[in-house]
């Protein structure tokens, strides 16, 4: 009885003491919050640190999302590389929960702190690859996907991406 | 049977059978790699280790390969013990010591078995810091792509390539962690099987070159059960499509057909499906003679309107579906409607048809041809006009192998032991043919001969067989003795010689082996190669009276028809350019359902488009009498429906009135089952519309399948409901089971766990036996009673002196559909002529310079072949520039005037391709 009593009036102290910290709430959109580069937000396709695009169609993210909301199509570029020949996000249907950015074998795919996406057209919300793909690497810096694949591409044959011996010369006899 | 205990659970486990297969077969998961349920078990790859126990007491054990070991009553094993699963794991660990980096951008990932027996075994970090070894890729040709870093040194390309398939120009190269695979030289791989390596292979090292440029995830693939249209033989196939492009196409197994491996046109010649020579719209020609687009409403009052109340005559097709044929035919009546053959061929296709269903001999499925121990080949070269079948002979000539190995007591699947037994000792294949042929590197005596010797030949070994007096022919007799003393002799010929008598001398042999085995003890089988995938449907449809093109066109010239419908037929590869203008120009009207542009076209005056047999329902029946049903494997776009549909639509405007209240395809079945007693047995083909496995649908889609709801967002960003499918027991969606259906319904191949194509296994009772569901197709023909042997006929013959055209079909170019595919364009020849080395000298010839055919324009170029019968003269039937040769004319030859040679270099390059390392 005394317990109960006792926890009613902390609980109206904690709320009491409430009154006097400052207000989470800002007067948006006048006012706009911190959100961590980390918050998932508009999604984009970035580039690697060579500047190329990251992205090798490789179908992960549409296969992870869990609305279905990703579809593309791979292509294979001149120099040997892969690449989504077209990209599409319909964001009408995205949920933002970051599925996709989580399969994404080369970090080409990330969720970025902007959530301001409102339209008054549903159809405005479908994004292609122009209006996903970004020039920078956006979170990660560093990676680049063709330097640890054994795929040769221009510019970095076999046995020149990370941690490989040059190619062997199946003609040798030598142990 | 014997009990086998795994893991202190007992099993009964088929006799004979290896412990991997009775594991698979039981339900347990085993990794395996090298060991394949068509090749055997060499035990390469030691990825199926399993601890056995001596006896109760033995609490130690040791470990065996599961693929090595054979079963035995009473024998003790673990799965999943330390020792066995901990010996798994280092294996594969070292397996993936060198492999790259690549799922990502690698064609066999969602697929992979590597994958999957990866993460079956728990395999995750790569521990070993060292460098990676790399290799370099080679050029394969313009089908199978190479990418060796990552080779795991199975030794299932090699032992399928070279072993199970024949070909001499892919191997393991160099010495100990070198290890490569692949050919001596780069160059296109020489084996019209080839393709398979992209299935057979279990990681991502050989992949389908023509789907890495557009690329599709399995998981991402619509697929249904389909036949392969590119020949007769009917093998059953997996198409997959994405965005309304068939993406790659995949072997659907089938028992007692394609097994486990297709060729190459049928694996490649798919594409002519996303063509660009496709037709989108019906097109009406307007008075200024150009093509105006219709929707498909004003098309069919059209139709109607040039069709119902006129005097109309019907062109069928033996590459369309039994029902549209059926339709058409009902359509126009059956006195007026031709198969659509050649004139030459027509006749030869007829004779096959009747002999076929007179024979006493077996008319054997694929699986009945590999077990065959005495093969006489007449006429055809099979690689190229039956290409599954020259696969299967040689799987046949190796049961001279498993009867020595029988007597050694090894089982079967002891694959290296047996070849090491064997050796070259092989059972006996005679073929007789013109020229030589791709079997002959398996054959124990090849004759080149001209057709209608090949006849006469047929005649003395039936003869001899039936104790007459071969004296004048030691060849026959020795030929007759070899089938004398065979359990399962088969005789195969065919029509592409367009030789009645050869076929006569066929059934006859065939037929006097028969009237010897009284007892029963043998199965003599005949087997009629005949051309294209529906060509016996068509065949038993017109019976013997059918009118061919010659009468049609004389009816025509008298005035008697006004409308011509030709159903999904290019007549201009039916007969010379003059006959067919003739018959053309004969008509008022001409309307053509077909779905690709074709010279035919361009003479219509109504074209509609049709779908597909990838994007429609039919039956075709294959050339050992069976039927089997093809399903959509997607909704055609535009304005294109399937044949059945559009003459389906005008019979029921003409008010024909047996077809008023038919509405589906499962009537039109029916309906042709009872109109043509030959056809009855197609409704059993497969299942009709209305079958539910567990109550609900067939998925065409794997359940994850992605980006439903962005495929087609750019369009609209209201997603529609799924395309309903009113005729099939399959559905547009990933809604449903895969699970329990027969054979004939079966769409793709997934069990958890297993995202490859090995994952096969879950839909067998028993692993490498037929589906659990059954077996797809249901056989026409059935060997009838003793009947009348043919008497020796006599074959057409031509005035010696002329040389004689004779047809010698290319597996790359000579079928119409996949010659409009990628990557079997890249491979086919240009039009060329062969010519005896006789001949060659007695013109002044020699192999580059051109030639052209008496009387016509066109030159050719020369190839001599040593091999060809004297007085032949050999082209390709399909190549451009062999379009309109008449098959078996008497032609004469001269010097091409202006003849260019090709660039020698070119040449002396493509001669050393073709000298296999
Ligand atoms: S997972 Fe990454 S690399 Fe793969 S398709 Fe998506 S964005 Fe591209
Ligand atoms: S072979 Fe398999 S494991 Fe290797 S890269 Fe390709 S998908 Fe990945
Ligand atoms: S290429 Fe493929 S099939 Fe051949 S050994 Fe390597 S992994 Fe095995
Ligand atoms: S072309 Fe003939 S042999 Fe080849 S896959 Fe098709 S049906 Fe089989
Ligand atoms: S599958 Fe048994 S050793 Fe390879």
């Amino acid at each position: 009885m005394w317990e109960a009593i006792r926890s009613q009036l902390v609980t109206m102290w904690t709320i009491l003491q409430h009154t006097f910290t400052r207000s989470e709430t800002v007067q948006y959109p006048e006012e706009k919050p911190y959100l961590a580069p980390r918050y998932r937000g508009r999604i984009v396709l970035t580039c690697d640190p060579d500047g190329e695009e990251r992205c090798v169609a490789c179908n992960l993210c549409a296969v992870a999302c869990p609305v279905d909301c990703i579809a593309l199509q791979q292509a294979t570029k001149e120099d040997g590389r892969w690449y989504p020949e077209f990209f599409r996000i319909n964001f009408s249907r995205c949920i933002m929960c970051g599925m996709c950015e989580e399969a994404c074998p080369t970090n080409a795919i990330q969720l970025t702190p902007d959530f301001e996406m409102c339209e008054y057209d549903r159809q405005s919300m479908v994004y292609e690859k122009e209006h996903l793909q970004i020039a920078g690497t956006g979170k990660y810096h560093d990676y680049n996907y063709y330097r640890v694949a054994g795929m040769a591409i221009a510019g970095k044959d076999k046995g020149e991406a990370k941690n490989e011996a040059p190619p062997i010369d199946v003609k040798s006899l030598m142990p | 049977m014997p009990k086998i205990r795994i893991d202190n659970q007992e099993y009964e486990v088929p006799e004979g059978a290896n412990l991997l297969e009775s594991c698979l077969s039981a339900g347990l998961d085993l990794p395996y790699f090298c060991w394949h349920p068509a090749m055997g078990s060499v035990g390469a790859c030691r990825q199926c280790a399993v601890v056995q126990y001596q006896n109760e007491e033995d609490t130690r054990g040791r470990i065996v390969m599961g693929c090595m070991t054979p079963v035995t009553e009473g024998a003790i094993f673990s799965l999943t013990g330390d020792k066995a699963s901990g010996f798994r794991q280092a294996v594969i660990e070292s397996l993936m010591l060198n492999h790259p980096h690549d799922c990502a951008v690698c064609a066999e990932g969602g697929e992979c078995h590597l994958q999957d027996m990866t993460v079956m075994v728990g395999h995750r970090d790569r521990r070993y810091r060292g460098l990676k070894k790399t290799h370099r890729n080679q050029y394969l040709g313009p089908l199978v792509h190479h990418e060796m870093n990552r080779c795991i040194t199975c030794y299932r390309c090699t032992r399928y390539y070279r072993d199970y398939a024949g070909g001499t120009d892919l191997a393991a190269m160099a010495s100990h962690d070198h290890v490569f695979f692949g050919r001596h030289d780069e160059g296109t791989l020489q084996s019209e099987f080839a393709g398979n390596l992209v299935e057979v292979c279990p990681t991502g090292v050989f992949t389908d070159k023509t789907l890495v440029g557009q690329y599709t995830r399995k998981w991402d693939l619509q697929s249904a059960p389909s036949v392969c249209v590119g020949c007769a033989v009917g093998c059953n196939t997996v198409p997959g499509e994405r965005y309304g492009k068939v993406k790659r196409v995949h072997n659907r197994f089938n028992a007692e057909v394609n097994g486990y491996f297709l060729c190459d046109r049928g694996r490649y010649g798919s594409g002519y499906v996303n063509s660009d020579t496709r037709l989108p719209y019906p097109g009406m020609r307007g008075a200024e003679g150009r093509f105006t687009a219709l929707n498909h409403h004003d098309a069919l009052a059209e139709f109607e309107r040039l069709t119902v109340g006129r005097r109309v005559a019907g062109i069928g097709s033996p590459r369309a579906s039994v029902e549209a044929n059926f339709l058409l035919r009902s359509l126009v009546g059956s006195d007026s409607f031709a198969p659509g053959v050649s004139e030459q061929e027509q006749p030869s296709l007829q004779r096959a048809t009747a002999l076929m269903r007179s024979t006493p001999a077996r008319v054997p499925s694929l699986a009945d041809i590999e077990s065959a121990d005495a093969i006489l080949v007449l006429g055809d070269d099979v690689t190229h006009t039956a290409p599954r079948v020259a696969l299967a002979l040689r799987q046949s000539v190796r049961n001279r192998a498993y009867e020595l190995a029988a007597d050694m007591k090894l089982q079967p699947w002891q694959d290296a032991a047996i070849r090491n037994l064997a050796q070259e000792q092989r059972s006996p294949l005679v073929s007789v043919t013109p020229g030589s042929t791709r079997l002959d590197d398996v054959a124990e005596r090849t004759l080149h001969l001209a057709p209608g010797e090949i006849a006469e030949f047929a005649f003395a070994v039936a003869a001899a067989l039936s104790g007459g007096d071969s004296a004048g022919n030691p060849e026959a007799a020795a030929v007759a003795q070899m089938l004398r003393d065979a359990r399962r002799p088969l005789i195969i010929a065919g029509t592409s010689l367009c030789e009645e008598a050869l076929l006569d001398g066929a059934a006859a042999v065939a037929g006097a082996l028969v009237s010897r085995e009284a007892d029963g003890t043998r199965a003599p089988m005949l087997s009629l190669v005949v051309p294209e995938a529906n060509s016996l449907g068509q065949a038993l449809l017109c019976g013997d009276d059918a009118p061919d093109l010659a009468t049609l066109t004389a009816r025509a010239e008298a005035g008697e028809i006004e409308t011509l419908i030709v159903l999904e037929n290019d007549l201009y590869r039916r007969g010379t350019g003059e006959e067919i203008d003739r018959l053309l120009d004969a008509v008022t009207t001409v309307i053509v359902l077909d779905g690709m542009d074709s010279a035919t076209c361009s003479r219509a005056d109504l074209v509609l488009p049709a779908a597909s047999a990838i994007e429609s329902e039919g039956t075709v029946v294959s050339m050992e009498g069976r039927a089997q049903r093809y399903y959509p494997v997607f909704v055609p776009g535009d304005e294109r429906h399937s044949s059945l549909y559009w003459l389906l639509c005008c019979l029921k405007a003409a008010d024909h009135k047996h077809f008023v209240d038919i509405n589906h395809v499962d009537e039109v079945i029916a309906a042709c089952a009872s109109a043509v007693p030959a056809l009855a047995g197609i409704v059993d083909a497969a299942p009709g519309g209305s079958y539910r496995s567990h109550g609900v649908r067939i998925p065409r889609q794997p359940h994850r399948y992605s980006g439903r709801t962005a495929m087609r967002a750019n369009i609209s960003v209201h997603e529609p409901k799924q395309p309903q499918d009113e005729e099939s027991p399959l559905a547009y969606s990933m809604e449903g089971l895969n699970r329990d259906e027969p054979g004939s319904l079966l769409p793709f191949v997934w069990s958890p766990g297993w995202n490859s194509n090995q994952s096969l296994h879950k839909f067998q009772d028993e692993v490498g036996g037929a589906l659990s569901g059954g077996t797809a197709g249901a056989r026409l023909i059935e060997a009838a009673g003793p009947t009348t042997v043919p008497e020796a006929a006599t074959p057409s013959s031509i005035d010696a002196a002329t040389l004689e055209l004779i047809p010698r079909p290319a597996i790359f170019g000579s079928d119409e559909l996949s010659a409009r595919s990628a990557g079997v364009r890249d491979l086919m020849p240009d039009a060329y002529l062969e010519l005896s080395v006789a001949d060659a000298k007695t013109l002044g010839v020699e192999a580059g310079d051109g030639v052209v055919l008496g009387g016509s324009d066109t030159a050719f170029e020369v190839r001599i072949d040593p091999s060809l019968r004297r007085g032949c003269v050999a082209y390709a039937p399909g190549l451009n520039g062999c379009i309109g040769l008449v098959p078996r004319s008497g032609v004469s030859l001269s010097m091409a005037p202006d003849w260019k040679r090709r660039d020698a270099d070119l040449i002396a390059r493509d001669g050393q391709e073709g000298s296999l390392s």
